[in-house]
């Protein structure tokens, strides 16, 4: 036996070549590459492009029974908005039928009495029917509606020099995100899914081809201990996910002009306590589940759609069912998606910050020391 | 023969002893299952040796090795490595000892410099020690060139070797090897061996290799031979051949008599307890006290000659099994036939100038044969040799870049679907639902071939009958035995009563009794008519073919009868030169020519 060999590295050798190997690994791997920069680039320009929740140029169909001047007035009102693109159509049977085809998401109808009841004391109705299919659009629609008729309301009476009589006003300012833009809180939402996709899909993945392939028997026959072997999972994979916000900060405020009006540092302090949550479930997933193909399901179930559903990315969990938005307490992204939130269009508002960061701490803790706790070296 | 070869006294203390197991029980749950991998093991592995754990699969070689390597916790007894408890110590016991697992353990997508640098610093070899050590393991593996290649680029037998060098990169006072030369080809396993007898001899190492080969058994200073989980038998290889002298023959008769149909009339015969086709002879295992008599053993039979022969540890393994474990010997097969193949002129599979392209590559490039009724035919080859891709052609499922190809007389580029209603075909992998029931299995292929009413109700019977499936019908395939699957995979490719056989690989990891069963059943499907396709990497089972080829990175080196082909090898000196012997020269001299050639 070679008795010259004295000199052993330690811990700091082992995590070395750990590191350096796994780094190697995902560059070699197109399906790492794939999931770690190609995934968030196309997600993010569907969600920045794509996707938008917004109303504008509405489709709608406008039927005037007996055309006149206060209904061309009215009408006229749809034209100028930017929410609406009106089609005049001849009568009802015709706007039922676009209706019907989708060629018009609503139809808007001035009975041939109109101009006798507006001057009349009760005032003329207004027939508004929505497509109420989608029904987050359809009350769009029914709030732009009566937005449209008000401004009407009062333009007219400016004309005629009076005031218009209405004894509540509502004036409206819309704060944070002022232009009510859905790409302004849909890209920073974002920022939460594609780190899941990083941290936890994977993490959890990679460490169970290491399984599926055999090389995790020969690691763990090797002098090295668990928490390297966790480290040497941990590290790589932290950088890649913060490599991956960076991606997602940078297009979000150059691409999708989204405002950040809170300090960069915050908003990367709070990703990295929850790249580590995400990464604690990654391996926690990766422990139990011992091929890719498990791996991968359990990931996007238990990480991915909640992530996705129940972080308030889209949805917003104030209108959930009572029990659903308790679940939602114990979906990590669901904390960083409101520090996300806050932090780009409002700023660094401490008092909400701070909670949704510390239960970020303790989910990243939790699941890190689970992760810890249930690897062993050993194969059962 | 079953006392371990040195007596029990007192755990490491200075003695030889670099591995030591006490009654070790490990039992595995599946479901709510509980399945024995290891059944009260004792045994010892002696310094400066190489140990051979020999068994069949499923024998509890790995969980043993896992046991040793720390990586599983005995349910009971006591294991000790180097003096260390494995279960307690076992950090200690990694730092001391190499491991190599089953697939060598390897990063495909890392270089083979790669992958000794990641083990290097996980065994913590320093900076300054690493170029000599390099230097040192590529010189014996033979990598040198091919540090820069990627490992998943490797051929088997250099996985191997980067496998053993990345273990080895430190040098370990015990080297465990899990079955090190499996799916590697035979010149890679001659290497392996010569690598690690100079490992033993020039730096002290002890070795223990597990292997399913009963041939490498000779190869090994000491022999723990396990089976069930079972200890059966331990102490160097002549303790377990010894026994054997006397009761080892071999049986020739003239020419005009088939060698299968000798070896069937043999392995029937009285007194006998293996009788196995072995080149130009059958070879005869006699029960304790037998007398080799030609009139008892096949009457009515003239010039038979019957020559006393050495043992081997494959005659003991099996008489092993025998008497100790009181298993019969294989039934004869209830003549499980189909009706007899209607054949033209004889010729029911007719290859000419077969190809198949991926991209640039030629998986199997110009390949012409042909095989006649009723013929057992084999497609012997290393892993990667094109024995797959060819296979895959005859039954219809992978279209020929170029070539002809005519199966039962039907063109397989046009009428592919109609020459598939002929052929059976039994996948490595036995293709079965493993949470249907035998019988279930047996209805959803006897409908998948189109058999209804009184017909499937017939097959079925038949295939419960003849295989000796009955007692399992209402059992998950799943969880049956190996052999037990085997033969249900077998059955299921005959429902339909095929003229062509296809066995891919069919009883590799099926322990050897299984395995002379399954043979005999081919035999009696071969006698009936039935033509029969194999591929396979077990070299001795080459002898049961009526002719076979031997492929090599896609083309065909040989083509002939058993006896042809190893005809080739007499210049080498070999008095009765084995099909391995064949094929390494075979190999040799076509790497040869290629390397003349380039």
């Amino acid at each position: 036996m070679n008795t010259t060999m004295h000199a052993r590295g330690g811990a700091a050798m082992r995590l070395g070549g750990l590191v350096r190997k796994e780094f190697l690994q995902i560059l070699r791997d197109p399906s790492s590459i794939a999931i770690a920069f190609l995934l968030p680039v196309v997600l993010l320009l569907i969600f920045g492009y794509g996707v938008s929740l917004d109303a504008k140029h509405v489709p709608i169909a406008v039927v005037v029974d007996q055309p006149g001047a206060d209904t061309a007035s009215f009408t006229g009102a749809f034209y100028h908005s930017r929410y609406f693109t009106p089609h005049p159509l001849p009568d009802m049977a015709a706007a039922t039928h676009a209706l019907m085809a989708g060629r018009v998401e609503a139809i808007v109808r001035l009975r041939s009495d109109f101009a006798r009841q507006l001057r009349g004391n009760r005032g003329a109705p207004i027939q508004l029917i929505v497509n109420g299919v989608d029904a987050n659009s359809a009350r769009l629609i029914q709030g732009y509606v009566d937005g449209v008729w008000i401004g009407w309301l009062a333009q007219r009476a400016r004309s005629a020099g009076q005031v218009l009589d209405i004894p509540v006003q509502l004036e409206q300012r819309v704060w944070f995100n002022s232009e009510l833009r859905s790409r302004n809180y849909l890209v920073p939402g974002l920022i939460a899914v594609i780190m899941t996709l990083i941290g936890a899909l994977l993490t959890a993945m990679v460490v169970a081809r290491e399984w599926e392939r055999g090389t995790m028997e020969a690691l763990l026959v090797t002098p090295v201990a668990m928490r390297e072997i966790l480290l040497g999972k941990l590290i790589p994979y932290f950088l890649l996910g913060m490599g991956g916000m960076g991606l997602s900060v940078g297009m979000a405020v150059w691409l999708f002009q989204v405002p950040l009006r809170g300090s960069v540092t915050v908003l990367f302090a709070c990703a990295a306590l929850f790249l580590l949550a995400a990464l604690g479930m990654g391996l926690l997933i990766s422990i139990v589940a011992r091929n890719q193909f498990v791996a991968g399901q359990a990931a996007i179930i238990t990480t991915f759609l909640p992530a996705f559903i129940l972080s308030g990315f889209v949805f917003d969990i104030g209108s959930m069912p009572q029990v659903v938005q308790w679940i939602t307490h114990i979906v990590a992204a669901r904390y960083f998606v409101f520090i996300l939130q806050t932090v780009f269009l409002a700023g660094d508002l401490w008092h909400i910050i701070l909670p949704n960061a510390l239960a970020l701490i303790l989910m990243a803790a939790f699941f890190l020391g689970l992760a810890r706790r249930r690897a062993r070296k050993r194969l059962e | 023969m079953t006392a371990p070869a040195t007596a029990p006294d007192g755990d490491g203390g200075g003695t030889d002893v670099v591995l030591a197991f006490r009654d070790v029980d490990k039992t595995f749950r599946s479901g709510n299952r509980t399945v024995p991998a290891l059944r009260g093991a004792s045994l010892e592995v002696r310094r400066g040796r190489v140990t051979g754990l020999i068994g069949p699969d499923g024998a509890g070689k790995t969980t043993l090795m896992r046991i040793t390597a720390g990586l599983l916790v005995p349910d009971a007894g006591t294991v000790t490595v180097l003096g260390m408890d494995a279960a307690r110590d076992s950090l200690a016991v990694q730092a001391a000892l190499g491991y190599m697992p089953q697939r060598f353990g390897l990063y495909e997508d890392l270089t083979v410099q790669e992958n000794l640098d990641l083990y290097a610093r996980l065994q913590g070899v320093s900076d300054a020690d690493r170029a000599p050590r390099y230097a040192e393991l590529t010189r014996m593996t033979g990598l040198g060139a091919f540090t820069a290649r990627l490992a998943g680029h490797l051929s088997g037998g250099m996985k191997q070797k980067l496998g053993l060098a990345c273990t080895l990169v430190r040098p370990p006072r015990l080297l465990l090897l899990d079955e090190p030369t499996v799916g590697v080809d035979p010149v890679s396993r001659r290497e392996l061996w010569a690598i690690v007898y100079r490992l033993v001899r020039e730096q002290g190492m002890s070795v223990l290799l597990s292997t399913a080969y009963l041939d490498e058994a000779e190869r090994c200073d000491d022999v723990i031979l396990i089976h069930e989980g079972r200890v059966f038998g331990h102490g160097p290889p002549q303790r377990f051949t010894e026994p054997m002298g006397g009761r080892t023959y071999a049986v020739s008769v003239p020419e005009a008599m088939k060698k299968r149909t000798l070896q069937e009339r043999l392995a029937d015969a009285p007194g006998v307890v293996d009788a196995v086709i072995q080149g130009e002879h059958v070879r005869l295992v006699l029960q304790e006290g037998e007398v080799p008599e030609a009139g008892r053993l096949l009457p009515g039979l003239d010039g038979i000659a019957i020559e006393p022969v050495a043992p081997r540890f494959e005659d003991s393994f099996i008489a092993t099994l025998h008497e100790g474990a009181g298993e019969a010997a294989p039934a004869r097969s209830a003549a499980p036939i189909a009706a007899a193949a209607p054949g033209a002129d004889g010729t029911v599979i007719a290859v000419h100038g077969l190809q198949r392209r991926f991209g640039d590559f030629y998986a199997v490039r110009n390949l012409s044969f042909d095989v006649h009724r009723g013929e057992v035919f084999g497609l012997l080859g290393a892993n990667g040799a094109g024995k797959s891709t060819t296979f895959r052609m005859l039954c219809g499922l992978l279209p020929p870049s170029g070539g002809e190809l005519r199966v039962a007389g039907v063109d397989l580029r046009t009428a592919a679907a109609e020459a598939r209603a002929r052929i059976g075909y039994m996948s490595q992998k036995f293709s079965l639902y493993g949470n249907l029931s035998v019988g279930e299995n047996l209805a959803f292929f006897a409908s998948a071939y189109g058999l209804r009413g009184r017909r499937r109700r017939e097959r079925i019977d038949w295939a419960l009958a003849g295989f000796e499936l009955a007692a399992v019908r209402a059992a998950p395939s799943g969880e049956l035995p190996l052999g037990f699957k085997q033969r249900l995979a077998l059955a299921c490719a005959l429902m339909h009563e095929p003229q062509i056989l296809f066995l891919d690989e069919p009883t590799s990891g099926v322990d050897p009794l299984a395995r002379r069963a399954f043979w005999r059943r081919i035999n009696t499907l071969a006698e009936a008519g039935v033509t029969v396709l194999v591929t396979t990497h077990f070299m001795e089972e080459a002898e049961y073919c009526d002719r076979l080829v031997i492929m090599a990175a896609g083309e065909i080196l040989a083509l002939g009868t058993p006896r042809e082909i190893k005809a080739r090898a007499h210049a080498a000196g070999h008095a009765e030169p084995t099909m391995e012997d064949a094929f390494i020269r075979l190999i040799e001299a076509h790497e040869r020519a290629a390397e003349a050639a380039a």
